[in-house]
């Protein structure tokens, strides 16, 4: 059977895991919930008289930095506690077909979560006429930057067999990229580093590439950015995972 | 069909495997004997390709384990010690997924699946999460994954462990109804299965191969005629203490 069969299978059970479980309607509806606080309390979406989702955006770092690593925490912690990482490396697939599957639903459910959000894009609608081009660019780049985040988280899970490790080092890498690029921050620095090398450092993170895409620019340089992240995690990984296999 | 040669494997420095080397037959039930600790999994998880060895070389059926993982591994059926299977699948998924991740799909799956749903009594919990199951059912479930591809080799790291005598004798009778097909390793403390079921024994000892012979031969080198005094007799690597007077 091809690879791309055997990723399918995973993909397919894995998210039947997410379906199967409340995790995924708790996840859901945290989701939603905090997103419509974060944009229409704490954001003043109504006083700013925008038709925008400008702030909705702005906030999506910032929420999808713990809510992540709280979906993928378990992917492959929980194979290691359970033991069943021996019964699924003793199938006929690769370790990284493995993991790609894995990733693959994870990101799926992610993007079917944050497309829950759909009501946002009908209210500034019915309220005013919204540049409906920017407002898809910015979910393109909360796909990527969800996507990102979960790769780190899948490589943070495979390391050790507990799920509030695995969360909480995702939780300070995800925020370690996001800080490097926060402006408080990046002023902050501002005082002992030249600007060329703010902007270096900033260059890595998340904020200064999802950036473009909330104001409606789809910059390849970006999507690089978000696919090299991706595939540099599963790329370590997927030696983690064949490092299990050494012992 | 399996071929194990000089297998070497040490974890943190300290040897659990020491120039293992044996062979497996089709139509062979090979008991695998050992103190806990001895290496007897270490052993199985090498074969199924789950663990690299340091040194030395498995095949199964002609494939190398290490040279072609996937295509080696697709002759086996593995049920591993912890019999751990994913607890929030419902039995009937969690089969259908076996299934198909071993390349079976349309009627040949749901025959094959049908076929190890009948083999291992699994009819009564097929609708439940494999988590709600007891000790028994979730051993059969393990055992019926191993199954479903109808494999040529079988390694089963204590499949017996954890059940009740009824369930015992229904696992043994099921591995010598398929023994004839295939080349089956089965570890084992329970040396009764060993005389029972096998055709073959290996006993390995700290990480060593210490005997390899029939449940008879071994037998046979004891004064009282029994296999756990041979057993003994070979395994006991620390002295038994002296009798207080």
């Amino acid at each position: 059977m091809s690879p791309t069969k055997m990723i399918q299978i995973i993909t397919k059970r894995e998210l039947s895991v997410y379906l199967g479980s409340p995790v995924a309607y708790v996840f859901l509806i945290a989701f939603l919930l905090l997103s419509g606080i974060l944009t229409f309390t704490l954001g003043n979406f109504f006083e700013r008289n925008e038709a925008s989702l400008g702030i909705f955006f702005n906030w999506m770092p910032w929420l999808l930095l713990f809510l992540v690593p709280a979906i993928g925490m378990r992917l492959w912690s929980e194979e290691k506690r359970l033991g069943t990482i021996e019964f699924l490396l003793t199938l006929p697939i690769t370790p990284l077909q493995a993991i790609l599957g894995k990733f693959i639903a994870s990101w799926i459910f992610l993007i079917v979560v944050i497309l829950g959000s759909f009501p946002m894009v009908i209210t500034v609608n019915l309220l005013g006429s919204p540049d409906n081009g920017v407002i898809l660019a910015g979910y393109i780049g909360c796909f990527f930057l969800a996507g990102t985040y979960l790769a780190i988280v899948c490589l943070a899970s495979a390391l050790t067999k507990n799920q509030v490790i695995a969360f909480i080092v995702s939780v300070m890498v995800c925020l370690l990229l996001n800080l490097i690029g926060f402006s408080p921050i990046t002023d902050l620095l501002s005082r002992w580093l030249s600007p060329p090398m703010i902007e270096g450092i900033a260059n890595f993170s998340v904020l200064s590439h999802f950036d473009g895409f909330q104001r409606g620019i789809l910059d390849s340089r970006d999507v690089i950015y978000f696919v090299s992240v991706i595939a540099c995690s599963l790329y370590i990984n997927n030696l983690v995972i064949k490092n299990t296999r050494a012992g | 069909m399996i071929k194990v040669e000089n297998l070497y494997k040490s974890f943190q420095g300290k040897t659990v495997l020491h120039d293992i080397s044996f062979d497996v037959q089709k139509g062979e039930v090979l008991g695998f004997l050992g103190p806990n600790g001895a290496g007897k999994s270490t052993t199985m998880r090498i074969i199924t390709g789950f663990l690299e060895p340091d040194a030395g070389q498995v095949s199964i059926c002609g494939q190398d384990v290490a040279q072609s993982p996937v295509e080696a591994k697709r002759y086996i059926g593995y049920l591993a010690e912890s019999a751990a299977t994913y607890q929030d699948m419902r039995v009937q998924s969690f089969l259908n997924f076996a299934a198909q991740i071993r390349g079976l799909i349309g009627v040949a799956k749901s025959t094959a699946i049908d076929r190890v749903i009948d083999l291992c009594h699994l009819e009564p919990v097929l609708h439940q999460p494999i988590e709600n199951l007891s000790k028994g059912f979730r051993q059969r479930v393990g055992l019926a994954q191993a199954l479903v591809h109808d494999p040529d080799v079988l390694i089963l790291d204590e499949p017996t462990d954890g059940l009740d005598p009824n369930q015992k004798y229904e696992v043994r009778g099921l591995i010598a109804r398929i023994a004839q097909s295939k080349a089956i390793v089965f570890s084992t403390h329970i040396l009764e299965e060993v005389e029972n079921v096998c055709s073959r024994a290996i006993v390995i000892n700290e990480g060593r191969i210490v005997a390899n012979g029939t449940p008879d031969s071994f037998k046979a080198q004891t004064s009282s005629g029994r296999l756990d005094d041979f057993f003994r007799n070979i395994t006991r690597s620390i002295k038994e203490p002296k009798t207080l007077n």
